[in-house]
């Protein structure tokens, strides 16, 4: 029962890592008691499970995962909205109102226009109906302010950090909030845009060099460093 | 170049641009070349140049081509009207077609199709320079786009062809060879499950020459299949290069 790869090691799709008594993780599969990885990654092995982080990715919607989306239309009774997943997902007025919806009393287009940005939660999605969305919660809701980016899904962890270390260690160094959403949308907010766009920086910096060790450290000096910068540009 | 040649294969049995009879044409692969794609990649095969760029998987549109049970792959391979020697009309020609439904079923046997109902997959292929060996060289580059748009898949499928030419089987038949040769067998392989997913040939060939052609275009794929799996890796490892020099 051996395993065919190091720590860490950068696998391709259908690479070999592992012949029998394994547990196929994430982003491989089994067939005839072989481990193949199925996406490009780093390939990891933990308690006889064979994982995959895989370098490039695409969100797919799952239960409970908390997601930017974009308003994509007002319909009749609620919303589309786009969470960059292959299927655009439901959020109804109900919902959002928390009280039954009439149509005569209340006019959806003034609660959430399209282009507006929102952080939900995914209530419900299966493979026969398309995700429906959920702001009753506290946190959730339209974004008022602040800037988003966009990364690889698959990174988010990556800028979570080991229990939560990264994300913490951001939020200190800028006075930045961050919300992260699953699907690869960062949403944050500062007291002043100069805090936001250092954190944006970052953020950037992390999904560019994922895949590399002793991230965090350089991280946190890169933030020190330009820190200091932008301090030195304002004494003069 | 519209003349005949006398001979494809000279005294020393070396072909027209100088390559032994079981020698593939120099090979340049690139990935992740289309900022504006979901995933992409680039092949030169010789003198072929082919562009490939994957979107999705997103929603089907128009969405009663979609599949309840499965993800939908569409793929579209076209040839730039400077492509060959006389303008190509930009018009979709029969072979155009054809080849799009040829090299979509070569792919979707790699792909996950089940794990993703009611999607749609879209695979643009263009053919800036043709030499000969266009649909194999679109499979390979075809299969890194979608790797590189992060679909899941059971292995990376490769392409080549083998032929007959002046009575000798060869392989990576390029533009001349295939007009002027009596047989072309292109077939596109995933190496790591040993399965063969296109497997086609015009031209007459007995038993035991098919054969041979097979098994040539298979040590094909696998030499083609190595390079693949580089530039795949090549996109990542340049960083991890770049770190050790910080150290």
């Amino acid at each position: 029962m051996p395993t065919y790869f190091e720590k860490k090691q950068l696998v391709t799709p259908g690479e070999m890592l592992a012949e029998g008594d394994y547990i196929a993780g994430s982003n491989t599969y089994k067939e005839n008691s072989k481990i193949f990885a199925s996406k490009i990654g780093l390939a990891d092995c933990k308690n006889k499970q064979v994982n995959v982080v895989a370098l490039r990715s695409f969100y797919f919607p799952k239960v409970g995962d908390i997601v930017i989306g974009t308003v994509k239309e007002v319909g009749f009774n609620g919303w589309t909205v786009n969470i960059r997943a292959p299927y655009t997902a439901l959020l109804r007025a109900s919902d959002v109102l928390s009280r039954p919806f009439k149509p005569q009393n209340d006019e959806l287009s003034q609660v959430l226009g399209g282009g507006d940005l929102i952080v939900a939660k995914i209530a419900s999605y299966d493979r026969a109906h398309d995700p429906q969305l959920t702001v009753g919660e506290p946190g959730l809701g339209k974004i008022t302010r602040g800037q988003i980016i966009k990364v690889t899904p698959t990174k988010i962890p990556r800028v979570i950090g080991k229990k939560g270390s990264m994300i913490s260690m951001i939020k200190q160094q800028t006075n930045c909030q961050i919300i992260l959403g699953l699907n690869g949308v960062v949403l944050v907010t500062g007291k002043n845009p100069d805090d936001e766009v250092l954190a944006l920086a970052a953020i950037q910096k992390i999904e560019d060099e994922s895949h590399t060790s002793g991230l965090t450290d350089r991280i946190t000096q890169f933030l020190k460093e330009e820190k200091e910068k932008t301090g030195g540009n304002k004494g003069e | 170049m519209n003349e005949k040649p006398e001979k494809l294969i000279d005294k020393k049995g070396l072909r027209l641009d100088g390559r032994k009879t079981n020698e593939l044409r120099p090979v340049k692969i690139e990935v992740g070349i289309l900022p504006n794609a979901d995933g992409s990649a680039y092949i030169e095969h010789g003198k072929n140049k082919i562009l490939a760029g994957v979107f999705g998987p997103r929603e089907m549109h128009p969405k009663h081509l979609s599949r309840p049970d499965r993800m939908v792959l569409r793929c579209r391979y076209r040839m730039a009207p400077f492509s060959v020697g006389e303008r190509k009309s930009p018009a979709p020609s029969r072979r155009e077609i054809e080849l799009s439904k040829v090299i979509r079923e070569s792919l979707e046997p790699s792909l996950f199709v089940e794990y993703y109902p009611r999607t749609g997959v879209d695979v643009f292929i263009e053919v800036l320079q043709a030499d000969g060996g266009t649909r194999c060289a679109s499979i390979t580059a075809a299969s890194l786009a979608l790797a590189d748009a992060g679909i899941p898949m059971r292995d990376l499928v490769v392409a080549c062809a083998a032929g007959k030419v002046e009575d000798k089987v060869v392989l990576d038949l390029f533009d001349i060879e295939d007009k002027v040769g009596s047989a072309d067998v292109p077939v596109a392989f995933m190496p790591n499950l040993n399965a063969v997913t296109l497997l086609q040939m015009d031209g007459i060939l007995t038993p035991e020459e098919f054969e041979k052609a097979v098994a040539m275009a298979i040590d094909g794929c696998r030499k083609i299949y190595d390079l693949q799996k580089e530039a795949l890796k090549k996109k990542y490892v340049i960083l991890e290069q770049e770190e050790e020099v910080e150290k």
